[in-house]
């Protein structure tokens, strides 16, 4: 942006005063939009009442709760064990990485750990889940912005990875295999080498984004530039994710926060990226993608032997206290804050889910926007519904 | 003479003409919606290939019936008209869709013999005919002026749903398609200016075997009738008008049932149509070299060839490229494609004018470029201009 003198401030004043008095017979009125909870954009039932001007957005505010499930009341009359398979449901698209957290958790109330072969294997499993999920955003990306194929190669490799995830769970989308202490099974025969070919393939999935979206004129001149989030507003609304590392945060759970899980033993690089803008976040995904598939072989290679599973009571009775563990999910920071009194189920869970959070900067980022870049900011911001609602 | 010289109609007018117009009306009628069926087909198996997927294989031999049976399929659907519609209005508007790629079709000539002096004139049971329904005076005009009334189809339509989104698209549907509209009318008048006529068929004749259009006029109109085509046509990348992800369908929100089909066949329909008429412009039309046989067999062979290269490209587009915001493509129409179609066509002005008197033509052309620069230098400063207003407004 270039520096503005006074005078031009005032010739510009004067013109849009003299403007204004040509104009004076035409009022314009506004108009108010319900995008939602129907509509193709919000992929679920997401509901964003924009004020218009015209295709310019006014106000927008995000109406959330169309989906609300219950969780936090439903895990209180269930048994520990019993959690997970509910906790899957909250960010389908990465259900293994739901579990994790509130396993750890019990885990830190019971003073156990997991041997290191069920640590490795969960954060195998944790990144896969991540690949699974970020491979439809990058897809969605295109979908949202009119490009239709990315998507059909997106749903085609992560398909790769599900086999994968089913092959060690039996569960493609809710795989429930999480236990407290460590995991129910052990990797079946030859799923390593399986798994390295899928990782191959998902980087050449990643490749091939790259040259259909990266590259696209349209595309760039679609999301750079649209829907800057600075980072220290970013930080103020609690983004947290790769939507706080698009806007030149450099803040990743996986490294600052470890907690009984693997990243910390092998090598790799967080992405971040200046400009706060659609395509950053979308860039910082695609590349975290495909580090996500070099952790997944780094870890494989230097899987340690050994059981899976502590040695934990029949009947698991959590000892009374309060635990808050989070970590770094597929579409941010996701915690759960257990409060135990003793009994067999916990008495009281807080499930800090990221989507919430990142969707509530919806009305300061979508101000002065057009209508079309309502969606690019939406699809770019990334949220998948059952993480918003619970 | 409204209809023209076709030599059917100059002759006596007897049971045989009208035998000969109403068998061409029909053949025109049929093979048009014939066409737009398979391109449906063509277009759903087409992109289903480039995305990984198989695409209609059930209704028929390799799905071709699957038009058909969406057709049934959609006429048995309940026709709803919402309350707050303006309800002649929104019955009247799929028609006004529809009509205008029938009536477009009916000039554009798919075969016939283009020879020296010869202009696509066949006999047919004794009578000598083209083989295009009508050849008026003032062909190409024609083609305009119905692409201007299916602007219409699509904003009623919009604005008589009585309802956001479909407003939404109406509105955008009057900009982009009157701007491109310009567009498209100044790269039309570079082929009327090298072919020196406005007649389809003197069109055509003027492009005999090799001497096509596109490279006449310099492949630069002709780029600029392919996009400003595209978004007439409302197909991606400029198919902001129903942009499902924004405006859910845009114009056609409201519609279901038959007037739903209406919309869905027009809109393929326009597509073939506006193939035909690019290939009719620039690319010479059923002209081509005839190999073997007769040669009246070889000129719809060429056109329907040529025709389905464009079919294909207009798929391609679909399967490959993102949309364009509103803003954005009325920055590219108005900054980039009107002052591109208007330089070029001076600079075909002026060589033309240079051969007639002439003069030396790399004369002429470099005192045009030099022209040509100096507006492209005014023009450039304006935007930059008002770009300075923009910042302004932006910092106060």
């Amino acid at each position: 942006m270039t520096a503005v003198t006074d005078s031009q401030k005032l010739a510009y004043i004067a013109g849009q005063a003299a403007d204004a008095r040509v104009n004076v017979e035409i009022e314009t009125e506004g108009m108010t939009l319900n995008m939602g909870p129907q509509h193709p954009a919000t992929h679920g039932t997401l509901r964003i009442v924009a004020k218009l001007d015209g295709e310019q957005v006014v106000s927008c505010d995000p109406v959330m709760g169309y989906m609300h499930r219950g969780y936090e009341k439903l895990v209180e009359v269930r048994t520990y064990p019993q959690v997970t398979t509910l906790v899957n449901r909250i960010d389908w698209l990465g259900s293994f990485a739901n579990e994790v957290p509130f396993i750890l958790a019990a885990e830190k109330l019971m003073e156990i750990e997991a041997p290191p072969r069920a640590q490795w294997i969960r954060t195998v499993l944790f990144e896969l889940s991540r690949i699974a999920n970020i491979t439809l955003f990058l897809g969605d990306m295109g979908v949202q912005i009119g490009a239709l194929t990315p998507v059909f190669y997106a749903f085609r490799d992560r398909e790769f990875v599900l086999n994968q995830i089913e092959a060690v769970t039996g569960g493609r989308f809710h795989p429930n295999f999480d236990r407290i202490g460590g995991l129910r099974d052990d990797l079946p025969k030859g799923w390593i080498a399986d798994t390295k070919a899928a990782m191959d393939k998902v980087r050449d999935f990643c490749d091939e984004l790259e040259t259909l979206l990266s590259g696209n004129e349209i595309f760039t001149a679609r999301t750079r530039g649209v829907g800057i989030i600075p980072g220290d507003v970013g930080l103020s609304y609690g983004l947290s994710g790769a939507n706080i590392r698009a806007s030149g945060v450099d803040w990743d759970l996986r490294r600052d926060q470890p907690v009984g899980l693997a990243w910390n033993e092998v090598d790799w690089k967080v992405w971040t990226h200046p400009d706060g803008d659609s395509f950053a976040r979308y860039w910082v995904r695609l590349q975290e993608t495909r580090e996500a598939a070099d952790i997944v072989d780094k870890l494989l290679d230097g899987l340690p032997a050994g059981p899976v599973m502590a040695k934990v009571p029949r009947i698991i009775k959590v000892p009374a206290g309060e635990a808050w563990v989070s970590t770094e999910n597929p579409l941010g920071e996701m915690g759960y804050y257990v409060v135990s009194k003793g009994d067999l189920g916990p008495f009281r869970v807080k499930i800090k889910s990221p989507s919430f959070n990142n969707i509530s900067i919806i009305p300061w980022v979508m101000r002065g926007v057009y209508v079309p870049d309502v969606i690019t900011i939406l699809a770019s911001l990334y949220f998948i519904l059952g993480d918003i609602d619970r | 003479m409204i209809l023209g010289a076709d030599p059917l109609l100059t002759g006596p007018i007897d049971l045989t003409a009208v035998a000969i117009v109403a068998f061409k009306t029909l053949l025109v009628f049929v093979f048009l919606l014939v066409a737009t069926m398979l391109m449906i087909w063509f277009e759903r198996k087409v992109h289903g290939d480039m995305t990984n997927r198989i695409g209609p294989n059930q209704a028929g031999p390799f799905g071709v019936l699957q038009s058909v049976a969406d057709g049934i399929k959609v006429f048995f659907k309940e026709d709803l008209i919402p309350d707050r519609s303006d309800r002649f209005v929104f019955k009247l508007a799929p028609y006004l869709s529809v009509v205008p790629a029938f009536v477009t079709f009916a000039v554009v000539p798919i075969g016939g013999v283009f020879g020296d002096g010869e202009r696509g004139v066949v006999s047919m049971f004794g009578r000598d005919t083209r083989l295009q329904l009508a050849d008026p005076p003032i062909g190409i005009l024609l083609v305009l002026a119905m692409s201007s009334i299916a602007v219409y189809g699509v904003m009623l339509a919009g604005w008589s749903s009585g309802s956001k989104y479909p407003l939404l698209g109406s509105v955008r549907a009057s900009a982009q398609m009157v701007s491109y509209e310009a567009a498209l009318g100044l790269s039309v008048v570079a082929v009327v200016l090298v072919s020196g006529t406005l007649t389809t068929s003197g069109i055509v004749a003027s492009q005999h075997v090799w001497n096509w259009n596109i490279w006449a006029t310099g492949a630069v109109p002709f780029i600029i009738f392919v996009i400003a085509a595209t978004a007439e046509l409302n197909r991606p990348p400029f198919d902001l008008v129903e942009a499902e992800q924004e405006l859910v369908g845009g114009f056609h929100t409201e519609y279901s049932s038959v007037r739903f089909a209406l919309f869905y066949l027009a809109e393929f329909m326009n597509t073939v149509t506006m193939s035909a008429i690019i290939v009719t412009l620039f690319l010479g039309g059923p002209n081509g070299p005839a190999l073997i046989g007769p040669d009246w067999v070889w000129g719809p062979i060429w056109f329907f060839a040529k025709l389905l290269v464009f079919l294909f490209m207009f798929v391609w587009f679909r399967a490959t490229l993102p949309r364009f915001r509103y803003d954005q493509l009325m920055d590219l129409g108005w900054k980039a494609l009107i002052p591109l179609a208007l330089g070029w066509l001076l600079l075909l002005v002026a060589v033309r004018v240079a051969d007639d008197e002439d003069w030396n033509v790399f004369v002429v052309m470099a005192a045009a470029l030099a022209v040509m620069a100096a507006a492209y230098g005014l023009l450039v400063l304006a935007f930059r201009a008002a770009r300075r207003v923009h910042e302004v407004e932006a910092a106060i």
